[in-house]
């Protein structure tokens, strides 16, 4: 039991990722920086935002956001601050420059692809729209038996 | 002694595998009746064999035999007897034994209940059943292998992950499995097709019940996973958009795309090329998913290296498959002919407008998730690609699909005028856009998430009882219309109640995410405060003691206009074996909302922390997923699916014996 104690002081990490030293008094600032913690990796975690990480260097980055609000930072000087020193990996969505354009293009080209591709489809269709073949006599043999159940 | 069997039994399942692919194959090419024949004897043997060697692993892991290298892994003599059995399935070679069984399972299935079907085309399904089971059973036999013993036993095992020791782990990979190895039996349908150069209505007619099953385990499982993340992980999220889910998600995306395109290959012989293509790529994306999840090369690239064995050989396996089957389809689609024509307004056209915006969804779903190693190998850029991305790239799709779901469903098939479907959809519409007016007038104005999942649920739900109401109704008067309600065909109440569980889902989601309250605070014993209107006390907080954890206890007391509503008992767990600490979130669940607390650390001036949530109508987001499954289960219990999947009287009697 000692043991389990000990054990419990030992790995007592905490057990949700917010701390409640951590909340802003200021309700609005602390929105923004939950908003912003969202958005943000935690670094040394498995694709795990720092709003939702129980890790140490989450905590960090969180307070290091609140910190940046509470000097008068916009969200976006206070995210090039953090992206200043951890690199564009720490952000959730990568922003939409350079080669990642092609991340954010990728879905409406390929619906417009599709859609092209559906439409062509379709038109082909309409055009031979009433030529109908009947059935030859195995086929209807094979309808008939399938029809049966 | 048993674990020798066991091992034995999978090496001879492996060789049953080999007889099943090799001899139907080749008997259906030379037309040999007796070499076809041979498949269902095969097909049954690698099942038995299969089903022997689990369940003597299962033995091990019960009887907490230490000489096998996998119970002292996973395993612990303290452990309850449920996660003994669980764990079984909660590591690697475990869950890929599982998954050969499964495997093994629906071949079995298709053999015994595929009487129906031509000879050759049942030999060729069975064979290309039988490819997939060698793949499998020879990566689990030379990388994976359950049965390897230690030379020297430990005295005890090392515990099973603290985070899997949980009920879910019971129900959330067998079904999972269930549906990601189901769609093997899409891709052995395509894939003899294409040999046999023949898709028509009635191939539509077999595939699609195998489809629809996959699909609903699928969606099962899904919903499982969701929900367990939501009450384990602590802090209420139920989709995180992390890779091993995205795997799971893209073939679902895939399969319901496939389930509404095999329709129009059964009812109107056309999109058969397209169809042969989904039904490979559905299962194309099950064996990227066990790819993604087994060699852990998304989580971090570097992950790869610790395992590069296994990550190899699925990689390698994904692409013979793929390779295998996209040449055949490149070199064989030109020959399917389509014979169903249709005008623009339609019931066809309707269904490629879904095709197209599911399986774009899942293109998307895809190049997000692989687009952190794309860009570190091409542009040697390291970048993370998380919620906020597919949330804003992914969503659009979803709606876009809602918005036409509910006029593409009334349209029927051929030709359609658009007054008259759009006629009983209009007072729909109207209801719909009033009930979101009312969503966005009671939250006082604000985001549009929570109206807009209102209107489109409300679309969804109302627009297909309309369906089914327009269908029944004659000039006969109302009981005349119960009774044709009552007669309607299975698979159209399946139709209604799955597009219904898809609008449940939607409001789900988009309520609680717009409304989730959330409260972080250090709370001290005996002095409530209040959330959203519910007084939350904290009563007291104890030491507990688990069979094989220790965990404080908090009793926490939530009460609104002065009557208690809940007593909820949070967890912090710590699991010394394993030296990992968990929380046990305490959920009071209900139709309106769920209230959600978890209990931190103690403070140093006293109290401890405490996170409370008010989530409204978070359940409806798993009640719509249990609801499209159930109308999956309606449409599968449908009498022209059982008579195409199960009854081989129908066709004894018309095949002169073998």
């Amino acid at each position: 039991m000692i043991r389990a104690l000990l054990l419990i002081l030992v790995l007592a990490t905490p057990a949700f990722a917010v701390q409640p030293d951590e909340v802003l008094d200021d309700p609005a600032l602390e929105t923004r920086a939950r908003e912003l913690s969202k958005g943000l990796r935690c670094l040394v975690c498995r694709n795990e935002s720092i709003d939702e990480s129980n890790a140490d260097l989450a905590r960090d980055l969180r307070l290091l956001v609140r910190e940046r609000l509470v000097a008068g930072d916009t969200d976006a000087e206070a995210l090039a601050f953090i992206t200043d020193r951890y690199g564009e990996y720490v952000l959730l969505s990568p922003p939409a420059t350079g080669s990642t354009l092609i991340l954010w293009l990728a879905g409406p080209a390929m619906l417009v692809a599709a859609g092209g591709l559906a439409a062509v489809y379709l038109r082909r269709r309409g055009r031979t729209a009433d030529r109908d073949d009947p059935l030859d006599p195995s086929e209807e043999a094979r309808l008939r038996e399938l029809l049966r159940d | 002694m048993i674990t020798e069997f066991g091992h034995f039994a999978l090496i001879l399942a492996l060789v049953m595998a080999l007889a099943q692919t090799v001899l139907p194959l080749v008997g259906a090419q030379k037309g040999w009746g007796n070499w076809m024949a041979a498949a269902e004897p095969a097909a049954t043997a690698q099942l038995v064999f299969l089903v022997f060697a689990f369940a003597a692993l299962t033995w091990g892991f019960v009887a907490s035999d230490f000489s096998l290298r996998l119970v002292t892994l996973n395993s612990h003599t303290d452990k309850p007897l449920l996660y003994k059995i669980t764990g079984v399935w909660g590591n690697h070679e475990g869950s890929l034994l599982l998954w050969c069984v499964i495997l093994a399972l629906y071949a079995a299935m298709a053999a015994w209940f595929g009487g129906n079907l031509t000879p050759s085309l049942r030999a060729r399904v069975l064979g290309v059943q039988g490819a997939v089971s060698v793949a499998f059973l020879s990566f689990l036999i030379f990388t994976s292998n359950p049965f390897l013993r230690l030379a020297s036993p430990p005295l005890n095992g090392e515990d099973l992950n603290p985070l899997l020791q949980d009920p879910g782990l019971a129900f959330h990979p067998p079904f999972l499995y269930l549906g990601y190895v189901g769609l093997s039996m899409s891709f052995s349908f395509a894939v003899a097709a294409l040999i046999e150069g023949r898709v028509d209505a009635a191939w539509g007619r077999w595939v699609r019940p195998w489809t629809l099953a996959a699909w609903l385990f699928l969606t099962v499982g899904i919903a499982l996973g969701s929900w367990w993340a939501y009450y384990e992980l602590g802090w209420g999220g139920f989709w995180f958009w992390d890779p091993v889910e995205n795997a799971s998600f893209m073939p679902w995306l895939i399969a319901a795309a496939l389930l509404h395109s095999a329709i129009v290959v059964e009812k109107r012989e056309a999109l058969k090329n397209w169809t042969i293509l989904l039904a490979i790529l559905a299962f194309g994306f099950s064996l990227i998913g066990a790819f993604i999840v087994r060699s852990g090369v998304l989580t971090s690239v570097h992950a790869f290296a610790n395992d590069p064995e296994r990550g190899v050989y699925l990689l390698i396996i994904t692409g013979v498959f793929m390779g295998g089957a996209l040449t055949l389809y490149a070199a064989r689609a030109g020959s399917m002919q389509a014979k169903g024509v249709f005008g623009l307004a339609s019931r066809e056209t309707a269904l490629i407008a879904n095709n197209v915006l599911l399986a774009v969804a899942a293109f998307v779903v895809f190049v997000g998730t692989v687009w952190p190693l794309v860009a570190e190998l091409v542009w040697d850029r390291k970048l993370s690609v998380g919620p906020p991305f597919f949330n804003a790239a992914f969503t659009p799709f979803m709606v876009a699909l809602a918005a036409i779901l509910p006029i593409g469903a009334m349209m029927p098939w051929k030709r359609a005028r658009m007054g008259r479907v759009m006629q009983p959809l209009w007072g729909v519409l109207a209801l719909s856009v009033a009930l979101g007016g009312f969503v966005w007038v009671v939250q006082t104005g604000g985001a549009m998430l929570a109206p807009v999942a209102a209107v489109l649920a409300s679309w969804l739900i109302l627009g297909a009882l309309a369906e089914l109401w327009t269908r029944t109704r004659r000039a006969d008067g109302i009981g005349g219309q119960l009774r044709r309600l009552r007669n309607l065909p299975r698979a159209d109440w399946g139709k209604a109640v799955a597009h219904a569980g898809f609008g449940v889902t939607l409001f789900g989601i988009g309520a609680m995410t717009a409304w989730t309250v959330e409260d972080i605070r250090v709370a001290k014993i005996g002095e409530p405060f209040e959330v959203a209107g519910y007084t939350v006390e904290l009563r007291d907080v104890r030491r507990a003691a688990g069979p094989n954890y220790t965990a404080t206890r908090a009793a926490i007391a939530i009460g609104r206009d002065g009557r208690q509503v809940a007593l909820l008992h949070p967890e912090k767990r710590v699991y010394p074996v394993a030296r990992m600490p968990t929380t046990e979130a305490a959920i009071d669940g209900g139709i309106t909302r769920d209230l959600y607390v978890v209990i931190g650390d103690p403070q140093d001036g006293g109290g401890w922390a405490v996170r409370t949530f008010v989530k409204p109508f978070a359940n409806w987001i798993w009640a719509g997923a249990i609801v499209m499954a159930l109308g999956g289960v309606l449409s599968l219990s449908d009498r022209r699916h059982r008579v195409a999947a199960g009854a081989r009287s129908a066709r004894r009697t018309t095949v002169p014996a073998e």
